[in-house]
């Protein structure tokens, strides 16, 4: 309720807001006892027929002196005081018979309550679903990328690769992508205490399939929210498919860059169902869903289990090693390699684009990890936020040294794999590290990012903008870095897991919401003679180092399982797509229209058909 | 008459259409191209891969003068296009055997 409302009386509207002295200007904060009684007073019949709402308070609180009324032309401009008691009143007549029982124009203690936890559900809605708005303009990113790191001849086929992802995944996502990632989401392990930060309305994902083995849950898949059914049609539902189907898009275009130039649109188009349905959402599952990887903590006292905060394994090492099985059976661009299988450069036909897209990307990147905490009401967004842009300049620095090092010039192209290979490496860690670790993750991404683009163009992947390097070099090792240089100031009872720290000494205990379990956790680390304990969270083998109370070498062994279930999963289902989909719709295009460039026989129209688009730098067809 | 077509490096036009404008040139034709001499382009690395450029982008300049100014018209062009680095380009002279200015019909040396 914001500004003033109407009521209607006698054929005459009065107006009833405005009165409210914390509202006016701060000279009349000093009666803050008016405050509540003084405000208009809509719940009372005889506002309705009051001819000016200052009377109408004064049958309110007899006792107090209203403030003067300010005009109703004066506003509060600075703000701090914006909200007002008056803004959690009902404009019912008191008498009217469900409001307010026990006090009728009064805000009850309930009440209060509940706008307040209205508001959190409301602040965490709001954020999660405007970074998620940030996730899906990354999409443009994407595009620009990729296109101008292409050939100009191809430039409208990859533009619409990049386009078409955003619907084919988003509707492969909305049929069954979502539930097996997310429909058991509500029996994944938490830490004690914890509550869905988008509203209850989460519990609702409650159906998967799990799996016991040796006395251990292994949640396998969700099974809840196929189509997005009536069965959870819930706003916080709702948020978390938004937020999550922009991270799989990311995940789903990152191939449309390292197979461009030769991929058969049609059967891209079959792929863009598939990413959208199965590969991301299952291994998801695993760790996002609250499947087994989640569990690994609670099962097998690794670390937290496997902890990847915004993605740098589930989006982005997903992604990338899609992108090299899509690459390796797809094959090289024609004339990519000469006879004696050496490497051509055949360069991008328009850098700014490319340096544009990266700055977009860079921008959504702030939806992308503050974004995951899916809540603004955790104050942590700011850390991630500053650790996120950091480790993406250190990673930029790092690979412009190591540009000069080895090649002598930088390469702008090589810049901006380096920017977002530093942006990859920090999405897994960048809640869990402090500046100094972020700067670090950052600055080796970027070193590991150049050697990356060269090694692969020297194995005969021929990976058109260096997704791989990026996304799944990088996103390894993001993963990986969360169980280095995590700090153990984030993150606690992640997993399900509490691990309690004093002298020295650990105490773990799993969150298996039992009474004696949570008795135990609060005499620990309660101030009694039994407590003084720490509840340390998220800590890699080199915390210490980093302000963590010691070391955890068990969190690395986590991520470790983590990344390598995401390589050998991920790899072999998309070999296996991508070998029998071959079978059906060719993933090559025709070789006549390669060469011409994909636009006109493939796509139907030129993307710049007012200029000659003369394969200037390819090296001849062989 | 003569024909003066001078390949230059682009950045140097400015430079030489000054020069011969002061000469009293009074009208030249411009040409984007590209193209190689001795050194056969030049070689990039892009992405951790060699690759060649074979035809380097230059400037075409065709100008037609009368016999008289042929001289100092070349020695303008000369010394502004020389940076004395490769790739400077080449000036190529040569008879015009008539002229015509169609809007007037005009011939000869009057129609430059």
């Amino acid at each position: 309720m914001a500004g003033a409302f109407y009521l209607t009386a006698g054929g005459s509207t009065v107006r009833a807001d405005h009165t409210d002295p914390a509202a006016a200007p701060p000279a009349t904060e000093a009666t803050p006892t008016a405050a509540p009684a003084a405000a208009p007073a809509p719940t009372d019949k005889a506002a309705a027929t009051a001819t000016s709402p200052p009377a109408a308070a004064d049958a309110a609180a007899p006792a107090a002196t209203p403030p003067p009324a300010p005009p109703d032309s004066v506003g509060y401009p600075p703000g701090a005081n914006a909200g007002t008691v008056t803004d959690l009143a009902w404009p019912v007549p008191a008498d009217a018979s469900s409001v307010n029982p026990d006090g009728k124009n009064k805000v009850t203690t309930d009440e209060l309550i509940q706008n307040v936890a209205h508001n959190k559900i409301s602040i965490n809605l709001v954020w999660t679903l405007i970074t998620g708005f940030l996730v899906m303009f990354m999409q443009a990113g994407f595009a620009l990328v990729e296109t101008g790191l292409t050939r100009a001849k191809n430039a409208a086929h990859v533009m619409a690769t990049n386009f078409m992802i955003y619907g084919l995944g988003m509707l492969g996502f909305w049929i069954c992508g979502f539930a097996f990632m997310f429909g058991n989401y509500a029996n994944g392990p938490v830490p004690i205490g914890w509550q869905p930060s988008l509203g209850q309305g989460l519990m609702l994902l409650n159906q998967g399939w799990t799996v016991t083995i040796a006395g251990h849950p292994f949640g396998l898949l969700g099974l809840k929210g196929f189509f997005l059914n009536p069965s959870v049609f819930d706003t916080a539902v709702f948020c978390l498919f938004l937020f999550q189907m922009v991270f799989m898009d990311t995940t789903a275009t990152i191939p449309t860059g390292g197979m461009a130039e030769r991929w058969n649109f049609k059967h891209f188009v079959v792929y863009g169902f598939w990413i959208g349905m199965l590969p991301y959402a299952i291994y998801g599952n695993w760790v996002w869903g609250g499947g087994w990887l989640a569990q690994l903590g609670q099962n097998f006292a690794l670390g937290h289990g496997a902890v990847d905060f915004a993605g740098s394994g589930v989006v982005h090492l997903c992604g990338g090693v899609i992108c090299l099985a899509g690459a390796w059976a797809i094959g090289p661009r024609l004339g990519k390699y000469d006879k004696n299988g050496k490497p051509r450069a055949m360069p991008g036909h328009d850098v700014p684009m490319v340096m544009l897209g990266t700055f977009i990307l860079a921008f959504g990147w702030f939806g992308f990890n503050p974004g995951s905490t899916l809540a603004g009401t955790d104050g942590r967004i700011a850390i991630v936020a500053v650790n996120t842009m950091l480790a993406g300049a250190a990673a930029s620095v790092g690979t412009l040294i190591t540009m000069y090092r080895v090649n002598g010039k930088p390469d702008p192209t090589m810049l901006c794999n380096g920017l977002l290979a530093g942006l990859v490496a920090i999405t897994a860690p960048c809640a869990f590290v402090n500046p100094l670790g972020a700067v670090i993750i950052g600055f080796i991404a970027g070193v590991i990012v150049v050697f990356s683009v060269f090694f692969w163009e020297k194995r005969g992947i021929d990976d058109c903008v260096g997704a791989i390097s990026v996304h799944g070099v990088n996103g390894l090792w993001g993963v990986l870095s969360v169980g280095i240089f995590a700090n153990g100031s984030y993150g606690a009872g992640w997993g399900g897991v509490h691990k309690l720290f004093k002298d020295g000494a650990w105490t773990i205990i799993n969150n298996d919401s039992a009474p004696a379990t949570l008795k135990q956790f609060a005499e620990l680390t309660g101030t009694g003679p039994t407590g003084g304990w720490t509840d340390v969270g998220v800590t890699g083998i080199l915390g210490q180092l980093f302000g963590a109370p010691a070391g955890d070498a068990t969190q690395l062994v986590a991520q470790v399982i983590n990344a390598l279930v995401c390589i050998v999963f991920v790899f072999a289902f998309s070999m296996l797509f991508f070998k029998i989909s071959n079978i059906f719709v060719p993933i090559r295009s025709k070789r006549e229209d390669e060469i011409e460039g994909l636009d006109v026989p493939e796509m139907g129209v030129e993307a710049y058909p007012d200029f000659p688009t003369t394969d200037k730098t390819s090296p001849a067809v062989h | 008459m003569k024909k003066i077509e001078a390949t230059i490096k682009p950045f140097k036009l400015e430079e030489v259409k000054n020069a011969l404008i002061e000469l009293g040139i009074e009208g030249m034709t411009v040409t984007e191209v590209k193209g190689f001499g001795r050194q056969k382009g030049q070689t990039e690395i892009y992405r951790g891969s060699e690759y060649t450029v074979d035809f380097l982008p230059k400037v075409k300049i065709e100008v037609v003068v009368a016999d008289g100014l042929l001289d100092v018209a070349v020695e303008a062009v000369v010394k502004a296009a020389k940076t004395g680095k490769i790739g400077d380009g080449k000036v190529f002279v040569s008879a015009v055997e008539a002229t015509i200015r169609i809007r007037t019909g005009e011939t000869g040396e009057q129609a430059v």
